[in-house]
């Protein structure tokens, strides 16, 4: 048997990615999530951070949502991007501004976890 | 009866209309591919959004908690209405169709006793409502200069909604819009975007799935509304972009096939009075001969 399931990774312009793998790593709201077939049916959002489908794919994301029913794995978010496409002059502009979002002060604890989230992820990226 | 010089002029400039005319057919059958293309492309995702809320809410227990964009502020006071529309005419009854059908749904409002916001975007839209509606436009916006809509212009349509929302300006929302069917069908449409509107169908097909939730339903919801108020206008973007250059193909097809029913009607009325000229003509040579 085999133990690959179904994913679709949706944007509102276009398919992104159609396929399938054995293991899919998301970066949840409220942790990593390891998704393996025959889950339980899920339906979470994610926070910045990376998305790992099998070994090789990989994506860029800072939001979305994700629901998980019968061995199909459906992300659907509008700001995301693999991985390979992200260079580094884009990257640190992404940081900067980022960073200069957090510094005002006018932003709630969630937001403040949200970018936090989102520059250590982007630092990890080279 | 115009004389020869003029029907000359006149077919001339027929002419060259129909050149005009013909050429925006084909610019916008070559833009039409596109924008069909996209508006097909931006189904899945305000579809399968639209299914994760809906099992979100067979979940939801009723009346519980549930964030006040699903179920409404329990008021049914002040509408407010988007209604979009193209930035560039000369395409059929594209915008006045929008408009027509805002106008009797802002008639029925006010009767109502109800209080009425409009946000246009879109400048013939807002051309079209300003005379008479003037005064309730709170908002308006075109994207005359963006060659082409993306998620980024709706979300900034959608922020604003959802700013006013927070500061509870308005109950219900509604957005205008055309639905591509196909390039001669377009259909002007109303739909209810706040609170996010459930068709009672859908709502009974079939028995929810048992899914995990993580946060809980109504931290999710309260996530994935804003979200999807976004994508709806999105999506009505998308279509009306469809559906204006298919407008538009028709419309200029049209124009192209008159002027050349008219340059057939000015050709034959051309030659009847050269005709004519050369007869008369001949006729005073003749008499002229005879009285000789």
């Amino acid at each position: 048997m085999s133990q690959e399931f179904k994913i679709e990774i949706i944007s509102p312009d276009k398919r992104i990615f159609a396929g399938s793998s054995d293991e899919a790593i998301l970066p949840c709201f409220e942790g990593q999530v390891t998704i393996l077939k025959d889950h339980i049916p899920l339906i979470t959002f994610l926070r910045p951070g990376i998305i790992e489908i099998g070994k090789n794919e990989k994506f860029y994301t800072e939001d979305g949502t994700v629901e998980f029913s019968d061995n199909n794995l459906l992300i659907l978010s509008t700001t995301i991007q693999s991985l390979k496409m992200i260079n580094t002059e884009q990257k640190n502009s992404m940081i900067r501004e980022a960073e200069k979002a957090l510094s005002s002060n006018q932003i709630s604890d969630k937001q403040k976890y949200i970018f936090n989230y989102k520059i250590e992820t982007l630092k990890q990226i080279n | 009866m115009p004389s020869l010089d003029d029907l000359k002029k006149r077919i001339k400039s027929v002419k060259s209309t129909q050149k005009i005319t013909k050429a925006m057919k084909m610019v916008a059958a070559a833009k039409l591919k596109k924008a069909q293309d996209n508006a097909e492309k931006g189904r899945p995702y305000s579809e399968k959004l639209q299914n994760i809320i809906l099992n979100l809410t067979k979940s939801l227990s009723e009346g519980s908690n549930a964030p006040k964009l699903l179920v409404g502020s329990g008021k049914d006071k002040v509408h407010l209405c988007v209604v979009i529309t193209a930035d560039r005419g000369l395409c059929g009854g594209f915008n006045s169709n929008i408009c027509k059908l805002a106008k009797s749904h802002f008639k029925k409002i006010l009767k109502g006793g109800k209080e009425l916001k409009i946000i246009t975007v879109g400048s013939k839209g807002h051309d079209q409502i300003k005379a008479e509606y003037g005064d309730y436009i709170i908002y308006k916006k075109s994207f005359k200069e963006k060659k082409q809509i993306t998620f980024n212009e709706a979300n900034e349509i959608g922020k604003k909604v959802m700013e006013l929302y927070d500061q509870e300006q308005f109950d219900k929302c509604f957005i205008f819009y055309n639905n591509f069917k196909n390039v001669i069908t377009q259909i002007p449409q109303a739909e209810q975007i706040i609170p996010t509107f459930i068709k009672q169908e859908d709502k009974n097909k079939e028995k929810a799935l048992f899914y995990e939730f993580e946060p809980e339903e109504d931290e999710i919801l309260e996530d994935l509304l804003p979200k999807n108020v976004s994508i709806q206008i999105l999506k009505a973007f998308l279509e009306n972009a469809a559906s204006e250059q298919g407008s538009r193909m028709t419309a200029m097809d049209n124009a192209t096939r008159n002027a050349g029913d008219l340059v057939d009607k000015l050709t034959i009325n051309y030659n009847r009075s050269r005709q004519a000229s050369i007869t008369k003509e001949l006729i005073e040579i003749i008499s002229g001969a005879e009285s000789l």
